[in-house]
């Protein structure tokens, strides 16, 4: 609290970003490199988009911002990540919990879970306001009914007891961010927020995002594997595969001038909606095993840029353009094959 | 391989599995000993569809649409409260227990959990094999293990893997060892649920590209069932949209994805995000509002006149039949079908 | 069951790793399962051949030097009626082993597969199953025991060795198997809702393949886990019901037997009580320590 208001009046910098993050796991298999190298930055009204499939260490970056990696076995070993200009790895763990909810919050895939089952919604959310608000119980409870319809619960003064199992997937999500939300955060994450959910109700939870990034300004970190989400709502991206960044850029050049061939293959392996389609691009192979990645490029075994070099250097984020990074040695050929 | 030749001779018309008004309730009931019935979950209330040889019927539903439950009756996991499920012109729901081993041969399914539907203390080799076990008549014994190196060749796997544990494998594989096992008995009918929504998207497309090459080297026909549009899209060339139980609107995959005439199908595909963020800010979509309603308690009339927006008195009172209407050349199950792209918003 | 899947690996040379290879990985590099190990290894040896321990007959009997203290002769010192109390109590291992062994075999096959019934076939059987364990449970277990051994053992006196054993190890089944069979249930009932097991059902599969080959194999690691537990229990269920005089009594040697002989002289002679005491807890313990090392090789959640 302190921290945010004091540090907020002379910085200018951006208002979250992750600089050169490193996390391990010490399994007993051996060191996973979960995050090698990861740096972005999120600014106010912007919402910046980490695609990944699984095992690419989105989640594990996420879980890293926020500060709630079990530590064991993860261990970070390198990096910063800076909220308004404060390392957040150097704080206590009292300063950390003051900044989550209020500075950064985070909302997950699986709603019900996050949840806890033997409170009713109304006392969770209100919860938020009376431990970090100081609130009464029955102020508490009046904020936390106007959250509810703020996220479009409908009836929400009736349902305010309800517990979480009483609701349906996309209404426990919507109390999830009415939760998030409750101390309106600077940045929210949101950890693949529909991927539990139908298209449907995806649309409406997206949307929902949407309009309250537009009400309260707060910046977000999408994370997700749904390249259509990602094209919905995101305005920058950052591809993650096998715990590195492949490449960054704005939402528009990702999707029409990939300059990664593991963006690119990826963008040319899933079927459309508006058209129907021969043979689907396939990229060959399966994502490294992490206790033993591939040398040099991570993504070599499977690209079909591949030359010899990528076997024995690993490419640098190279500068693509304004704003655009790559991390292929042989991006401008990426950038110019016009696709299969 | 002689049941496929037999099965070459038959005119192509002939549709190889017919479902006709095919219903599943599962009671609700009270009480240990004196049970008393509450009511029913409709989970599949009143499905007809043809399938032909060699083609993919696509079937689209959200959760609580009741495609699963289509799914295990269609294999014989549950029994169908009425209806009849034909296969080759024989109903498979009234067979005696020799019958119905037999008619396992024919019809078969891939799951959508590739970490669940393999025995864990099984090797590969073993679960592959278990068809043959279980149909001791298809193949002598010292025939197996040829053939199972032959199947997972044909699906993509190392054949000398025979001896590894279904955990020494990725997602994608192990979903290729499902399609193996499901291939061994040489069916002709394939029931795909959900086959590739658990995996990684640059695996999705290689199982899919796999069971198309599947599809056209065997002839065999699909009933694949997803709740991803885009993925239905590809592989079908007929669609049916399921909500609560019923199809709602049914068609060639045109007719679906860009002449949609049920609400419902329109709200499902405006839905889907687009992967391109192209034309984003002007796109339309249709929000429907609340939630898909119980299939203990569907609502009078039409099913989805509680989220629909053209809902009339009439569809509170009046069920509407899936038929093609005016206007449109495909069936429909709404009194103001209308055809829509709702594509492009 | 390890073994065999090192069998069918042979012929590749690469070694699948299934469940209990793992388990074993986990569980060598326990200090504790050693320790438990060697000391279970040691009493089996010495169930199985005392004469390795000790060349003094048990029942040889010296009255004249009844009570006799400790010495260099008789290290444990003599009993009421003159016999060496290191002979007997390593004599004793045989008869409390056996009954702890073969009580937890017994009651894990018969609670094992009435459990993995119950879940399988549902309906009426899950019924019957669950609620004649449910009675069994109800009853309070050295009460039950104390009412069965009476019953059947009081009216045979003079029974001989096997029969008194065979009698305690059924009672101690009887009174346990419900145990084993509510964990089997659950646990069976959870892998049958995993897809192989539907996907075998899809395919036509037997209920006997569906049972033993793909519920059974998956259902084991919990029952497994309660019956390494369920071997101390015994044991010391076999001493006290020998202590109350309704177990095994003589002309059984057992470390219950001989703790209920000595009993009412505690005061006088100390060591009578002691050193069978000691072995019986060092072996209970060993047993219990094993347990919980198989419990965390075979499921950590439990832990």
């Amino acid at each position: 609290m302190t921290l945010q208001n004091g540090d907020s009046g002379d910085y200018s910098g951006p208002l979250l970003e992750v600089e050169h993050l490193e996390v391990e796991f010490h399994t007993r298999a051996g060191i996973v490199k979960a995050v090698n190298d990861v740096s972005f930055t999120v600014d106010s009204r912007e919402t910046l988009a980490v695609l990944g499939e699984s095992g690419s260490g989105k989640s594990v970056t996420a879980q890293t911002i926020m500060g709630i990696l079990d530590m064991p076995p993860a261990v970070i070993t390198g990096g910063a990540v800076r909220f308004r200009g404060t390392d957040l790895l150097t704080l206590s763990e009292p300063q950390r919990r003051a900044i989550r909810g209020q500075g950064i919050s985070i909302i997950f895939q699986d709603a019900l879970s996050a949840l806890n089952p033997v409170f009713s919604v109304g006392w969770q959310i209100a919860e938020m306001f009376r431990v970090h608000r100081g609130m009464s119980r029955k102020d508490a409870r009046k904020r936390a009914i106007e959250l509810m319809e703020r996220v479009h619960i409908p009836a929400a003064a009736q349902r305010v007891d309800d517990f979480p199992h009483q609701f349906s997937g996309g209404m426990r999500q919507r109390i999830m961010i009415a939760m998030a939300i409750a101390l309106d955060p600077d940045v929210l994450i949101a950890d693949e927020p529909t991927t539990a959910l139908d298209v449907t109700v995806q649309a409406q939870i997206m949307e929902l995002l949407g309009e309250i990034q537009r009400d309260s300004g707060m910046g977000m970190i999408l994370i997700t594997h749904d390249l259509g989400v990602v094209a919905d709502i995101a305005d920058r991206t950052t591809v993650m595969y096998a715990g590195r960044v492949m490449e960054q850029a704005g939402v528009f050049e990702t999707y029409q001038a990939p300059a990664h061939p593991y963006t690119k293959g990826l963008l040319d392996s899933i079927p459309r909606l508006d058209q129907k389609g021969g043979v689907l691009h396939t990229i060959t192979g399966t994502p490294p095993d992490l206790l033993d990645t591939p040398s040099g490029c991570v993504f070599h075994p499977r690209c079909r840029f591949r030359k010899d070099d990528c076997l024995t250097q690993a490419p640098p984020l190279y500068e693509v353009g304004e704003g655009r990074t790559s991390a292929c040695h042989y991006y401008p050929e990426v950038l110019d094959d016009a696709g299969r | 391989m002689t049941q496929g030749d037999d099965r070459a001779t038959r005119p192509q018309a002939e549709p190889i599995l017919e479902v006709r008004d095919l219903v599943k309730h599962y009671p609700l009931t009270q009480g240990v000993v004196f049970r008393r019935e509450l009511g029913a979950v409709q989970a599949v209330d009143g499905v007809s569809f043809d399938l032909h040889p060699g083609e993919t019927l696509g079937v689209v539903g959200e959760s609580g649409s009741g495609k699963s439950t289509l799914a295990k009756m269609l294999i014989g996991l549950e029994r169908p409260t009425s209806g009849s499920i034909k296969v080759h012109g024989k109903d498979i729901t009234s067979l005696n227990r020799r019958e119905s081993k037999r008619m396992r041969r024919d019809i078969q399914m891939i799951f959508q959990d590739p970490y669940t539907s393999l025995n864990p203390r099984m090797t590969v080799g073993d679960i592959v094999r278990e068809p043959f076990a279980i149909h001791s008549d298809v193949l002598p014994s010292d025939q197996h293990r040829g053939r199972v190196q032959e199947l997972l060749d044909v699906v993509g796997l190392n054949p000398d893997h025979i001896n590894r544990y279904p955990h020494q494998f990725s997602g994608g594989q192990r979903q290729r060892i499902g399609i193996a096992r499901a291939l061994a008995l040489r069916p002709s009918i394939l029931v795909c649920d959900e086959p590739v929504s658990a995996l990684d998207v640059s695996i999705q497309a290689q199982v899919i590209n796999l069971l198309e090459e599947l599809q056209s080297e065997f002839g065999l026909a699909y009933v694949f069932i997803a709740h991803d549009l885009s993925v239905v899209r590809h592989i079908s060339a007929r669609v049916a949209v399921m909500y609560l139980g019923r199809f709602v609107e049914k068609g060639s995959d045109t007719e679906i994805y860009e002449h949609a005439s049920h609400p419902y199908t329109q709200a499902l595909i405006s839905a889907v995000p687009n992967p391109t963020p192209v034309g984003r800010e002007s796109r339309q979509r249709i929000f429907l509002s609340g939630d898909i309603p119980s299939p203990a308690d569907p609502p009078s009339g039409c099913r989805f006149r509680t989220r629909c927006w053209k809902a009339e008195d009439l569809c509170r009172s009046q069920d509407p039949e899936l038929v093609t209407r005016p206007g449109s050349t495909h069936p429909s199950a709404c009194h103001f079908a209308e055809e829509r792209n709702a594509l492009s918003g | 069951m390890s073994e065999q899947l090192a069998h069918s690996s042979a012929g590749t040379g690469e070694r699948p790793r299934g469940l209990w290879d793992d388990a074993w990985d986990e569980l060598k590099r326990r200090p504790i399962f050693w320790i438990s190990a060697f000391l279970i290894v040691l009493f089996i040896l010495m169930a199985a051949f005392p004469g390795l321990f000790t060349r003094i007959d048990p029942n040889a009997a010296d009255l004249s030097r009844s009570m006799e203290s400790p010495s260099s002769k008789h290290w444990f010192g003599l009993d009421r009626q003159g016999r060496d109390v290191f002979a007997r109590t390593i004599h004793g291992a045989r008869a409390s082993i056996i009954v702890g062994l073969a009580a937890t075999l017994v009651t894990t096959l018969v609670g094992g597969l009435l459990g993995l019934l119950a879940a399988y076939l549902g309906g009426w059987a899950d019924t019957l199953i669950s609620r004649l364990g449910e009675i069994l449970l109800g009853l309070p277990f050295v009460l039950g025991a104390i009412i069965i051994l009476a019953t059947f053992a009081g009216a045979q006196s003079g029974a001989g060795p096997v029969l008194i054993i065979t009698l305690v190890v059924g009672t101690l089944t009887l009174l346990s198997w419900p145990l084993v069979a509510r964990i089997a249930r659950s646990a069976v009932y959870a892998v049958k809702q995993a897809d192989y097991v539907q996907a075998a059902r899809a395919l036509g599969a037997s209920p006997f393949r569906i049972m033993f080959r793909h519920l059974l194999p998956n259902a084991l690691a919990p029952v497994i886990v309660y019956g390494s537990l369920m071997v101390a229990t015994f044991i010391s269920a076999e001493a006290t019901l020998s202590f109350l005089g309704v177990g095994l009594r003589p002309p059984v040697v057992s470390w219950g037997v001989a703790i209920s002989e000595a009993g009412s002289y505690i005061r006088q002679a100390f060591f009578l009580t002691a050193f069978p005491t000691a072995f019986l807890c060092i072996t209970v313990l060993a047993f219990v320590m094993l347990g919980d090392a198989v419990r965390d090789a075979l499921d950590p959640k439990l832990r």
